[in-house]
């Protein structure tokens, strides 16, 4: 992933920034420029909303066939997870033993290293979830 | 819109193919159907290929040119198009092949699939299928297809009290099938056992839960069913074509344990073919992971929301069984060359709705489903053929 495609993306990534329509308070996350429910009502409305980063496991599963990227982590936690805000999102569980984990588990956002660009490249930051503390 | 047959199917064996190219691929599924259907080259208007990645499996853009020029078709400048939708790719190119015809557009057209997955290390191929998802926000968090689809399947367990057994009991039931089928990648059959202890994959999923990386190609001939007869004594009809969408993200669904897509698309294929789901023999659902047989068989409607675990432990998804499913091994046994898939399940059908399917001859079959998904339910195409 070249550095500008993934820099475009740093305010949802790294702050979870999402968006909010402006007519119907339907929140989009990743942030979207129309609202999949108001479609032209919501032109020009959305609004840019803080998600909280918490919320609760809604399934997860650990991952031993890893892509390329991920080699150094198997096995590791990847999970759906339902924000307070309803919002559903998909990351990392981390600093959770593997049987550990379980559907309905508190969990809370943390700002983490995603990857890099092979060695000496960018280093790509996002959200990972850990257990409520 | 005019009624739509076909007239001819062929399939290369499915797996790993290395002595054939994806051109011989493509050619050799596309002769054999021509050949079946007893057409001339000059007979054939349009071409239509489904293919998911050739470009990044084989450094190849620009296939369906490629291979109507391999076939020979480049001589009568025939119009050739690649269509693409993940694993629906080829489901998507036979509906494009059924406007074609049924639109009084052209009156023979010829509908392949093909895809050359082995060239590349097994890694960097399930990195391509992994881009069937949504890359930006489910692949970068460290989420796999297979990793997608396990989570689908723990929350089908939580829900309705779906087992580990159950699930894999689908891979078993698929193999049987495949053992019967010589075009299958693989024709052996396995236990319960082996699906529970092979590799982890992603939990609760394992290695023999997953379609494998396959070789292959498959084509139909179409023609108008007003020709047909011209051609062949058992045309078999498209009794109706139907697709949905839905969000690309798992995580944006409502439910993780039901495609909406594949209920919308029913609904359609329902409504346009007057044709029930207790009248349906057979069926070719979209197995790329055994979850997603348990899904397609309680959103078509064969069993209710939980139960097609216990009706596939029972036997009631086996050839001979209540509603036959993946007779041709599904994608888990017969393989799953992406861009083939969606056109191979439907040589199934006809090879069934003709009675020449031979020991998974499915007795007195009439009605035939095909369920094609792209990504983890975002794309479905489905067609119900019956026989003329």
């Amino acid at each position: 992933m070249t550095v500008a495609r993934f820099w475009r993306e740093n305010s949802p990534r790294y702050n979870l920034k999402a968006a909010r329509c402006g007519n119907c308070g339907k929140i989009s996350f990743p942030p979207r420029t129309v609202c999949p429910e108001c479609h032209r009502k919501s032109i020009g409305k959305m609004q840019e909303f803080q998600l909280s980063g918490k919320g609760e496991v809604y399934s997860y599963s650990i991952v031993h066939d890893a892509p390329a990227q991920f080699q150094m982590q198997k096995p590791y936690i990847v999970a759906m997870i339902k924000l307070d805000e309803g919002i559903m999102v998909t990351g990392q569980v981390i600093d959770c033993e593997l049987d550990k984990v379980d559907i309905g588990m508190r969990v809370w956002a943390s700002f983490r290293k995603l990857g890099e660009e092979g060695p000496g490249g960018v280093i790509h930051y996002g959200y990972k979830f850990h257990p409520e503390l | 819109m005019r009624e739509v047959a076909i007239i001819g199917i062929g399939q290369t064996k499915f797996g790993e193919l290395w002595d054939l190219s994806f051109r011989e691929i493509g050619i050799q599924a596309g002769l054999a159907a021509v050949y079946d259907a007893n057409v001339a080259s000059e007979d054939i208007e349009a071409l239509y290929v489904g293919n998911m990645s050739a470009g990044r499996f084989i450094d190849q853009e620009h296939v369906a040119a490629l291979i109507a020029d391999y076939s020979g078709l480049a001589r009568d400048h025939v119009p050739a198009t690649r269509v693409e939708a993940a694993g629906a790719s080829g489901a998507i190119a036979i509906r494009q092949g059924y406007f074609d015809v049924a639109s009084g557009l052209h009156d023979i057209v010829v509908v392949g699939g093909a895809e050359k997955m082995t060239d590349l290390p097994d890694a960097a191929g399930a990195a391509i299928q992994d881009s069937a998802a949504d890359q930006q926000w489910e692949c970068v968090f460290g989420a796999t297809f297979p990793a997608l689809h396990a989570m689908i399947a723990r929350r089908h367990m939580l829900e309705f009290g779906t087992t580990r057994e159950q699930i894999a009991s689908v891979a078993v039931k698929n193999h049987k099938h495949g053992s019967l089928n010589p075009k299958a990648q693989f024709q052996k059959e396995i236990k319960l056992e082996t699906v529970l202890n092979s590799a982890k994959v992603a939990e609760p999923l394992t290695m023999f839960d997953c379609a494998p990386l396959s070789d292959g190609g498959a084509a139909v001939v179409m023609c108008a069913m007003e020709k047909a007869r011209k051609y062949t004594d058992s045309p078999v009809k498209i009794l109706a074509s139907s697709q949905s969408s839905d969000t690309l993200a798992l995580h944006h669904r409502r439910t993780i344990t039901s495609f909406q897509a594949t209920r919308e698309a029913m609904k359609k294929l329902t409504r346009r073919s007057g044709v029930e789901v207790s009248q349906i023999d057979l069926a070719e659902v979209h197995d790329d992971f055994t979850i997603s047989e348990l899904l397609a068989l309680e959103d078509i409607g064969f069993f209710k929301p939980g139960e097609a675990g216990k009706a596939t432990v029972d036997g009631q998804t086996q050839i001979g069984g209540r509603v036959a499913v993946n007779t041709s091994g599904g994608l888990k046994a017969r393989g799953d060359p992406i861009g083939a898939t969606g056109v191979a399940q439907i040589v199934e059908l006809v090879t069934q709705l003709r009675g020449e399917a031979g020991k998974r001859q499915v007795s007195d079959a009439k009605f035939g489903l095909a369920q094609s998904v792209g990504g983890t339910g975002s794309t479905v195409v489905m067609h119900l053929l019956g026989v003329a």
